[in-house]
């Protein structure tokens, strides 16, 4: 219990900073034209490389090409929460942090789970759609 | 009640007055609300998922996309977030001027994607592959259709803002709407990368 | 009887309004006679009394969280009202349609009822009581002086009150939907519901949704953000707890019912493939979306009234709520798990084995946290002197009820039993066991247990135990049959039966209804008895439970300004330690009090967005687009307005503050 009890003590401490003025105003991060640049020109490479790659034909592998894609997309992604977003693990106490990990946590359900479900679906009912039932695994 | 107690582990009531500053939750609210605007898309991309090979033996992917289009509409909205950026920075410094310059840039781009958007959509429209035609196409235009939605009101309330800060300038609530127009802007763009990603990209290996 | 899409006119000014609207049948006629008098009567005692200015400027447009609080449960329960007269429809007509009888109700009618039933019941009653609960106490239990956002939670009201009309105004304006409280396609399709019933369902829903949302971000941020000092989130009140938790979930959940009713929507205005039966549409599709929001929904009710029960439980026992960290650790189990569910509700529609199993096993996981919390409140009754007050009370219900709910809910976890129970009687049984004995108990425990602080006068006991024991009989009266009914393979949503030995079931659950519409007149009779006894009934200290959490730490009712200094939490059950360390009256110089103004936006804004869902659901398109831009207009005026605060001036914080003083003082505190 103590160390709760001086937790707590220490967040009183430092609302009554916060309360007081101790922090600047606006505590957010605005980033610098040194960090937006940096976002900008990895943004336009992490586009243009999949743009390029499926313009040009792709690999061999359909499946590469899109592994490719999806995995640039997903760091182009990133990219833009740090660079743009300025996500950190600081503001708001760590909360909006916290909402996005949330987030993302349903967002995977909801999208694995539908596809997951629907797919079974599909194919034990309509089994003469099956071909149609992803239209990524065709 | 009132019989003394033992030690009592601090003060119960700050007896100094206790300010909350103003708007100190706008930003966490504000990202609060894009992270629900975002399983609303989460779902958007999900009926994308699973009714995407719809085609209903009508046109698919191949048939209808132009990914030059796409490529310059990403430029577009990739240009805006940095214009965007170069405004909250311009804000920043106070520079009032710079602030509604970059504003006014960024404008530019978001309706530069909004008449590629609504060009491509009525071109397939034409081509007679409406929402109507498939599942897959339905699912195309809602997904697509609701991120152009949301740039267009973004646009509306970039227009808003900038009358605001021409009237009252660089003050803290005028500040506070810019941060949070920026957040806006900004997931907008990361929408996008899923949508140009899943929608376009994938569709056309 | 239902309209043909032949029969209607599409007209520029009116849309397909026309006098067909106006419903066939004189039971509805009778009701709008009811409403138009007591309607009239109400506007004339409005008017009498010059109460209009009162109502707009005290209440309308007030954005004092409790204010909001107490607005958002007077909506519910007139709408509770509402959907319990569809609740005693229906058992009356099962009950009397057998034997070749067709019963009272035509299968139009019938068939808007159960679906009018279920969605009032959830949206307009357990919703907003729900929102108007956390309203009121969530920002007094922190020590805060308002929510974050006090325009937004106006607004949010009225666009719940927006919803409600729309559901309201189908009755006789129209018809309703004719498909369940889910409105699943292709039923809820143009071509099988072409008329205006799914389209007030859809644009009722959708204005109740934004309110519902705005309110779910306001609450969640308010928590994080505006706690006392020295309350980190170990040292919150369980409710808040709950409440926070409830908040995450609507903010994570509703955005996936708006989206699903936008393309329910597309299906039926522009003609999209998304859940119809040609073109690629899958309707399957459209249950398994609907219910990925459909299950956090049930936690969204239930969990705050587990807050309700934790805080009830160790007040009336007078000890510190048994396990509060695991108490916090199984909310925070729900919250997450409850994601993770959606399928159950929807097994035998073929997903096959291992999607069957994997939610099957995540349905029964998930009751492991709640029965942990049902071992807290009873470890935390164990050996205490138990004050058999009427919040105990309906605990004390709630635990027998709900664990039987639960169980049952367990029992159809299991897919192959799922298989035969359902769609059935059980079904129905086993959710309003759990929906009655867990969120309406907990709402009535709440009511008994906060209404004090609400408006500085108890509840009248006896009245109480009237209404609490006909409650308790009549919900077993009315659905243990049903349970039996449904193993004996009963369906539900069913208007007319065949086998006559079924009819005495059905009579005993129409008797268990009637014992329920005395237990809900024993609960108004028990509001006017108190309101005119209020004098005797009157609680002076501000603190009548022996209360643990700050709400208890102000006057009843609480002044506009909540606390007029801030408190500070040192640990769990802040006012408990206040009390025990004798610093309950803190004097200071007092200091002006930074306060947010009243406005008319959002009932400005909310009439606008309710005139378009009407304008939408009769296709009169014009109006749509202009009450659409005023929502617009309307809504970026409201920015233009700077000055949304103002001083409450310190001689009216001491004035405000001596009275208090003074009160107590006579009290004897």
């Amino acid at each position: 219990m103590p160390s709760i009890q001086a937790e707590g003590d220490k967040h009183h401490a430092e609302r009554r900073a916060e309360a007081h003025g101790d922090h600047h105003e606006d505590s957010h991060d605005h980033g610098s034209v040194r960090s937006y640049m940096t976002g900008f020109v990895l943004s336009v490479v992490l586009t243009a490389i999949p743009f390029a790659v499926v313009m040009g034909g792709g690999f061999e592998s359909r499946l590469l090409t899109a592994a490719v894609v999806v995995g640039l997309a997903v760091v182009q992604i990133l990219v833009h929460m740090v660079y743009f977003l300025h996500m950190n693990t600081r503001s708001d106490e760590g909360w909006t942090m916290m909402a996005l990990i949330f987030t993302v946590v349903i967002l995977v359900i909801v999208l694995a789970g539908s596809l997951w479900v629907m797919y079974h679906m599909n194919t034990n009912m309509m089994p003469q759609m099956d071909h149609e039932a992803l239209g990524l695994g065709s | 009640m009132s019989t003394v107690s033992p030690q009592a582990p601090g003060d119960f009531w700050e007896v100094e007055p206790h300010h909350h500053h103003e708007g100190a939750s706008t930003s966490i609210g504000f990202w609060v609300y894009l992270m629900s605007d975002c399983l609303m898309f989460a779902i958007l991309f999900a009926t994308f998922g699973v009714l995407g090979g719809s085609y209903a033996a009508g046109p698919g992917p191949k048939d209808l996309f132009d990914l030059e289009l796409v490529a310059l509409n990403t430029a577009f909205l990739l240009l805006s977030s940095i214009t965007y950026g170069l405004a909250m920075l311009a804000m920043v410094k106070n520079n009032k001027g710079g602030t509604l310059g970059w504003l006014a840039v960024t404008l530019v781009f978001g309706l530069a994607f909004l008449a590629v958007e609504l060009y491509e959509f009525s071109h397939l429209i034409h081509l007679g592959a409406g929402p109507q035609r498939s599942a897959f196409l339905s699912s195309f235009f809602a997904l697509v259709g609701t991120h152009g939605l949301h740039v267009a009101f973004g646009c509306l309330w970039l227009v808003t803002l900038m009358i605001q800060v021409g009237q009252r300038g660089l003050i803290p609530a005028n500040r506070r709407r810019l941060s949070c127009l920026s957040m806006f802007w900004h997931f907008l763009d990361v929408i996008w990368i899923g949508v140009f990603t899943f929608v376009y990209l994938l569709g056309m290996i | 009887m239902a309209i043909s899409a032949d029969d209607i006119q599409t007209t520029f000014l009116l849309g397909r309004l026309d006098w067909h609207a106006i419903p066939q049948d004189p039971i509805v006629w009778a009701t709008f006679v009811v409403v138009a008098i007591g309607g009239v009567a109400m506007l004339w005692m409005l008017h009498k009394y010059r109460l209009w200015s009162w109502l707009w400027t005290e209440w309308f447009t007030s954005v004092d969280h409790k204010k909001i609080g107490i607005m958002y449960i007077v909506l519910a329960l007139v709408m509770f009202v509402r959907g319990f007269a569809d609740a005693i429809m229906m058992r009356l007509q099962q009950a009397i349609a057998f034997n070749g009888s067709e019963g009272y109700l035509n299968a139009h009618h019938y068939d808007q009822v159960f679906s009018a039933h279920g969605v009032i019941m959830i949206f307009f009653v357990a919703m907003p009581f729900v929102t108007g609960l956390m309203n009121y106490v969530v920002p007094l239990q922190i020590g805060a002086r308002d929510v974050s956002f006090p325009f937004l939670n106006n607004f949010s009201f009225w666009m719940t009150v927006g919803g409600a009309v729309l559901t309201m105004m189908s009755l006789f304006v129209g018809e309703f939907a004719q498909t369940g409280w889910l409105a699943f396609p292709p039923l809820s399709g143009l071509g099988y519901s072409p008329y205006v019933g799914v389209d007030y369902y859809i644009w009722g829903l959708q204005v109740a949704g934004v309110g519902t949302t705005l309110s779910g971000i306001n609450l969640l941020v308010t928590i994080i953000k505006m706690r006392a000092p020295g309350m980190t989130m170990m040292r919150m009140p369980i409710f808040t707890w709950t409440a926070l938790c409830t908040n995450i979930l609507i903010v994570a959940s509703f955005p996936v019912l708006t989206a699903t009713l936008v393309l329910l929507t597309l299906d039926r205005y522009v003609g999209t493939n998304f859940f119809t039966n040609d073109l690629g549409g899958n309707a399957m599709m459209y249950v398994n979306l609907i219910w990925i929001w459909g299950h956090p929904e049930v936690y969204i009710l239930i969990l705050p009234l587990f807050g309700v029960y934790s805080e009830v439980v160790a007040t009336f026992t007078g000890k510190r709520l048994f396990g509060y960290t695991s108490m916090v650790y199984a909310t925070v189990c729900i919250t997450i798990l409850s994601y993770l569910v959606w399928l159950h509700h929807f097994f035998t529609m073929g997903s096959g084995a291992s999607v069957n199993s994997f939610f099957g096993i995540t349905t029964m996981i998930i009751s492991v946290p709640t029965g942990a919390k049902i071992f807290n409140w009873l470890f935390t009754m164990y050996r205490s002197r138990i004050r058999f007050e009427l919040p105990m009370m309906w605990t004390i219900a709630f635990m027998l009820t709900f664990v039987i709910g639960g169980m049952t809910g367990v029992l159809l976890a299991v897919p192959p039993a799922d298989f035969v129970l359902h769609n059935s009687l059980f079904l129905v049984a086993h959710f309003h066991n759990v929906i009655i004995g867990g969120v309406l108990f907990g709402l009535f425990a709440a009511v008994y247990y906060w209404w004090p602080k609400a408006f500085g006068f108890r509840l009248d006991p006896w009245w109480g135990k009237v209404s609490f024991w006909f409650w308790v009989v009549g919900f077993w009266t009315a659905f243990a049959p049903l349970y039996i009914l449904g193993l004996m393979g009963v369906t539900r949503r069913m208007r007319v039966f065949d086998d006559p030995s079924l009819q005495i079931w059905f009579i005993i659950a129409a008797f268990g209804a009637v014992l329920i519409a005395i237990g809900i007149a024993a609960m108004f009779i028990q509001f006017g008895v108190s309101i005119m006894r209020r004098d005797r009934l009157r609680d002076e200290t501000g603190d009548p439970w022996d209360g643990r959490t700050l709400e208890w730490a102000t006057s009843s009712p609480p002044p506009a300004y909540n606390f007029a200094l801030t408190p500070v939490s040192h640990g769990l059950d802040t006012w408990w330690d206040m009390k025990r360390y004798g610093q309950t009256r803190p004097r200071a110089t007092y200091v002006p009090i930074h306060m947010p103004r009243n406005t008319g936006a959002g009932v400005v804004i909310a009439g606008f967005a309710t005139i378009c869902g009407f304008a939408l659901v009769w296709y009169i398109w014009w109006l749509a687009v202009l009450s659409f831009a005023g929502v617009v207009a309307a809504s970026i005026l409201h920015t233009f307005n700077y000055a949304r605060d103002y001083h409450i001036p310190a001689e009216e914080v001491r004035a405000t503050e001596d009275a208090r003083d003074r009160q107590l003082a006579s009290a004897g505190v």
